[in-house]
């Protein structure tokens, strides 16, 4: 593998960023200007960059980062001597940026001794949290039975949320739908903040979303209905959990939102990354990356988590395959794994994912339903398709057949639409997405020709 | 989960969307008893319903997919030049940062630079950076030409689909259809026949280029029915390689019924220093300069005209003079400007054009006399005058021998081979600093030849010595940003240090000009960078 193959592309690295200004700021220093005793080096798995930044003050920053961190981390590591509570900084930014853009930037050398500091500390502190991790499992199995109260306490408290959930749909179906549009939005609010207490935040978050739906425009009352019966069938699967089969019912005790933790064997393949989007909160930002195994076919979902100002730790440009093993979550139509062990640092790929029909993009996506009856989308590629203007709207429609699948009206809104749009040039492409009933949303396409991933997120 | 609804009929949905928005106090659910148990009876057969249309769902029909974009030949973009593209795209104005430059280059200005080494190398932009390319063309009317250039019918294929990029259809002669190209006269002929007026001028404008007898006998077989405004562009357009075969053309147009279209005929014409107008003209001023050898020294005299007869006016001179200025000083200007320059030294003793310059003149004629040859000599392109009016560059601020200003100059120095306008300038700021350099500087080309860099750089390095701010010099350092070849960063790294301040400095200036110094040399090297990033392997 050569160096030049395992850097990363602007794109790539700008991904990482936490926010848009920290995006331009990062590229302005994306030059070798401001920076001093830059160099790389690279020992077996492991590569670090580093390099002094002037900034206004009179001490440069010092600035390092380990590239592609151990096998046994799970994301790039920053570290930087500035003071922005920005995570990574512009300036870890800006020396990806000179990284991935100049050949000769950063020397292969021997890192100075600030820098090996922090990365040896680096090193043992994996060790120190396996330790950690085996005390404080060591501790649980002590007390087996405080745990076991802690978790029937708070079931006990989403099962009194539940019931009194559906005592408020109930009302709601009673006085009729057409009431809650005028109902404030505090209601439902309010409601959600009963769940939250309930420590349900599944239900909670669907409950915040049904406020939302009087204000969605035509067509609202039958959305209305539909995601007031899928929470009243969620409530009532918590409800009688113990009748359901032991796969769904991990699937509904997921969905309520109690933590899971992954139970399948770990599977080892070269996991090429489909694509990774953030879905930004005021309080918490949730990092999707799909994962498509090129040996095993699976696809698999990697979830992560930043606090606000923060980008999520993990980290995987689309386009480059992980040697890595994966373990599932438990519930059948679940996609959600962990990243275990890594093997190798992500490589690029000529690899795509095969692709389906849209019919069978339609069909995978009622076969998931059984499993899961509250899935919003599943994950596709759809061979040969051709974006279509489709009145106000847009669709992909097959190059080689009569039939089309529409977009999501958010999909269709975002500026990347253009990016597929352009991509295509009115010619068939292959796109990686989520197909549900809302639509589809295109994440990743490629051209028919060469070309690398495009990403659409 | 009790109800089980019979036939999944869009029927039953239908009826239990109704009975959910009347309530179930209004409406009893089909299939459930009323009362108290009813909500639920409906929750359960609405969420049944609801799994059961959304795992059913089929795709749709297809819609009439759009034309596809034509092809482009050009070679694609090497892979670095492609991220150094997304990355000057990310850059743009409004995505946040501002305030302060620091030491950071501004990317965003680099943006003309790359588009212009792209298109010269001939470059297909990838098409997943179309949509922020137009995006940039869009807010900088400045960057459209070029960023069109380099995103090709592929772009022009996305406007006719967003709204938003409409302006690339009509930045583009014919909407984005391609112009006739040289074998096809009939569609050269439809379009000229029933185009738009600007379609018009630009296939006017683009045959000149290619067969500039061609365009003047398109031109000529409609002219007697063109309005008179799209006369005077069309007949603009004839600026572009005009020769000698023009003149019986623009003779004729010296007769036009619109005062304009016969002014732009007769400036046309002087400009052809052979044609019977220049001819005409020459006569004309050629009396009212002479050489007075009574003097000590020969001086020149002038008698300016005593009045603006029909001939004059007829060959282009305007005779109502603007307020302020003398008629008969307004006369012998545009007699002096329309004389070919090639007949000054004959009348005036065989002198070359530097010694007539050099001549005395009586009367306070000079600035006069000057300022209409300076105007000849651009007009004409001619540089032995040019050198001449211009004088050597160390000649004191505002009193070179032409005594012309600092924009006079700037046309004047466009008529020199590119070295000696570099070289002149480089005269010039060497001795009189950058604070009038500007407008000079924005008429050589770019990168700067090596005296003109070097002398740039002295100068700044002067500027920062004499105490000042960097920002009184913002303009030029911009200009440098872009314009100094990138060989010249060596030369600034001995200005990076912050100076010691002295005591009548401006405070905190010399560490000002560290940065920007450190910002000019980062700059440099970037642009070579981005210059090697274009070389395939």
């Amino acid at each position: 593998m050569t160096q030049q193959g395992v850097r990363w592309t602007a794109d790539q690295v700008l991904a990482l960023a936490p926010d848009i200004a920290s995006r331009t700021a990062g590229g302005e220093l994306g030059a070798a200007g401001p920076w001093s005793e830059t160099g790389s080096s690279e020992e077996g798995e492991e590569r670090a960059v580093w390099g002094l930044c002037k900034g206004s003050g009179g001490t440069p920053y010092r600035t390092v980062v380990e590239v592609v961190a151990a096998p046994s981390a799970t994301a790039p590591a920053y570290h930087c001597s500035c003071p922005s509570r920005k995570f990574p900084c512009k300036h870890a930014l800006g020396l990806l940026l000179l990284w991935s853009g100049e050949e000769a930037a950063l020397p292969a050398g021997r890192a100075p001794d600030w820098a090996r500091e922090w990365i040896e500390g680096r090193r043992s502190r994996p060790q120190e949290k396996r330790a950690a991790d085996t005390a404080s499992s060591a501790s649980g199995a002590a007390d087996p039975e405080a745990a076991r109260r802690r978790a029937e306490r708070r079931a006990e408290r989403i099962t009194a949320g539940a019931t009194e959930l559906e005592q408020r749909l109930s009302d709601l179906l009673r006085s009729g739908l057409a009431t809650a549009e005028q109902a404030a939005y505090g209601l439902w609010e309010e409601t959600a903040a009963r769940m939250v207490d309930a420590q349900a935040s599944g239900l909670a978050s669907r409950v915040r979303e049904l406020g939302a739906i009087p204000a969605s425009g035509p067509g609202w009352p039958v959305r209305l209905l539909e995601e007031c019966a899928l929470l009243h069938l969620l409530d009532q699967g918590w409800l009688h959990r113990e009748r359901l089969p032991q796969a769904l019912a991990a699937t509904v005790r997921t969905r309520v939102g109690l933590p899971s933790s992954p139970t399948g064997p770990p599977v080892r393949d070269h996991w090429l990354v489909l694509a990774q989007y953030d879905t930004p909160d005021p309080k918490l930002t949730t990092r999707r990356i799909w994962l498509h195994g090129l040996a095993s076919g699976r696809t698999a979902l990697l979830l992560s988590y930043g606090p606000a100002g923060r980008a999520p730790d993990l980290a995987l440009p689309v386009g480059l395959a992980l040697d890595a093993e994966l373990s599932a979550h438990p519930g059948t139509g679940q996609q959600r794994a962990s990243l275990g062990e890594r093997f190798a640092p992500p490589a690029p790929t000529d690899t795509r994912p095969p692709g389906v029909s849209t019919a069978q993009a339609a069909a995978l996506y009622g076969e998931a339903l059984r499993d899961d009856p509250w899935l919003d989308a599943v994950p596709v590629t759809l061979d040969d398709v051709v974006p279509t203007p489709d009145g106000d709207s847009w669709q992909l429609a097959e190059a080689a057949g009569d039939t089309a699948l529409p977009l999501t009206p958010g999909a269709a809104a975002r500026p990347s639409l253009w990016r597929l749009v352009a991509l295509s040039g009115g010619a068939p492409v292959k796109v990686f997405g989520e197909c549900g009933h809302r639509g589809f949303t295109p994440l990743t396409a490629w051209s028919t020709g060469p070309g690398e991933a495009v990403p659409l997120c | 989960m009790t109800a089980t609804p019979a036939l999944p009929t869009p029927a039953a949905w239908e009826d239990l969307v109704t009975a959910a928005l009347l309530g179930t106090d209004r409406r009893t659910p089909p299939g459930a008893a009323p009362g108290r148990a009813a909500p639920k009876a409906l929750l359960d057969a609405a969420a049944a319903e609801t799994v059961r249309r959304r795992a059913g769902l089929r795709p749709g029909r297809a819609a009439r997919p759009p034309e596809p974009a034509p092809g482009d030949p050009r070679p694609a973009l090497p892979a670095p030049a492609t991220r150094r593209l997304a990355l000057l795209l990310a850059d743009r104005p409004g995505a946040g940062g501002g305030g302060r430059r620091g030491t950071a280059p501004d990317l965003m200005e680099l943006l003309p630079q790359w588009l212009a080494t792209a298109n010269a190398h001939g470059f297909a932009a990838p098409a997943e950076a179309l949509p922020a390319l137009l995006d940039a063309a869009r807010g900088r009317t400045d960057l459209r030409p070029a960023a069109l250039e380099f995103a090709g019918p592929r772009a022009l294929w996305l406007a006719r689909l967003n709204p938003d990029w409409r302006f690339a259809l009509r930045g583009t002669p014919g909407g984005g259809t391609a112009l006739p190209g040289p074998q096809e006269t009939e569609r050269t002929e439809a379009l000229w026949q029933e185009g738009l007026f600007a379609e018009r001028v630009a296939l006017l404008a683009s045959l000149r280029a290619r067969d500039p007898d061609a365009a003047r006998e398109l031109l000529a077989r409609t002219w007697p029915t063109e309005r008179a405004e799209d006369r005077l562009m069309f007949l603009d357009s004839l600026r572009t390689g005009l020769g000698a075969r023009d003149e019986p053309f623009l003779e004729q147009a010296l007769a036009d019924r619109s005062r304009n279209v016969r002014a732009t005929a007769a400036e046309l014409l002087s400009a052809l220093p052979g044609s019977a107008l220049a001819a005409r003209m020459a006569v004309r001023a050629a009396s009212c300069v002479a050489v007075d050898r009574t003097q000590d020294t020969p001086t020149l005299v002038v008698e300016a005209p005593h009045e603006c007869d029909a001939a004059m006016e007829r060959d282009g001179v305007t005779a109502k003079a603007p307020t302020g200025r003398g008629e008969r000083s307004w006369w012998f200007g545009q007699l002096v400007e329309a004389t070919p320059l090639t007949a000054w030294p004959a009348r005036l003793g065989g002198r070359t054009p530097e010694q007539i310059v050099a001549l005395p003149v009586a009367d306070d004629w000079l600035n006069e006399l000057h300022a209409a040859w300076c105007r000849a000599a651009v007009r004409q392109r001619n540089a032995d005058w040019s050198r001449a009016l211009l004088g050597a560059p160390s000649a004191p601020g505002a009193g070179g021998p032409g005594a012309v200003s600092l924009a006079e100059r700037a046309k004047l120095l466009g008529t020199l081979p590119a070295a000696e306008r570099a070289g002149w300038v480089a005269g010039f700021i060497a001795v009189h600093g950058l604070s009038e350099a500007f407008q000079l500087l924005g008429v050589c080309a770019v990168p700067w030849a090596e005296p003109l860099g070097r002398s740039v750089v002295d100068a700044l390095n002067i500027a920062r010595d004499a105490g000042s701010y960097p920002w009184s010099f913002s303009g030029v350092m911009g200009l440098a940003e872009r314009c100094l070849n990138p060989s010249e960063a060596a030369r600034l790294d001995a200005l990076l240090a912050v100076p010691d301040e002295p005591e009548d400095a401006s405070p905190g200036a010399g560490g000002y000009w560290a940065e920007a110094f450190q910002r000019l040399g980062t700059t440099l090297r970037l642009r070579a960078v981005m210059a090697e990033e274009f070389r395939t392997t």
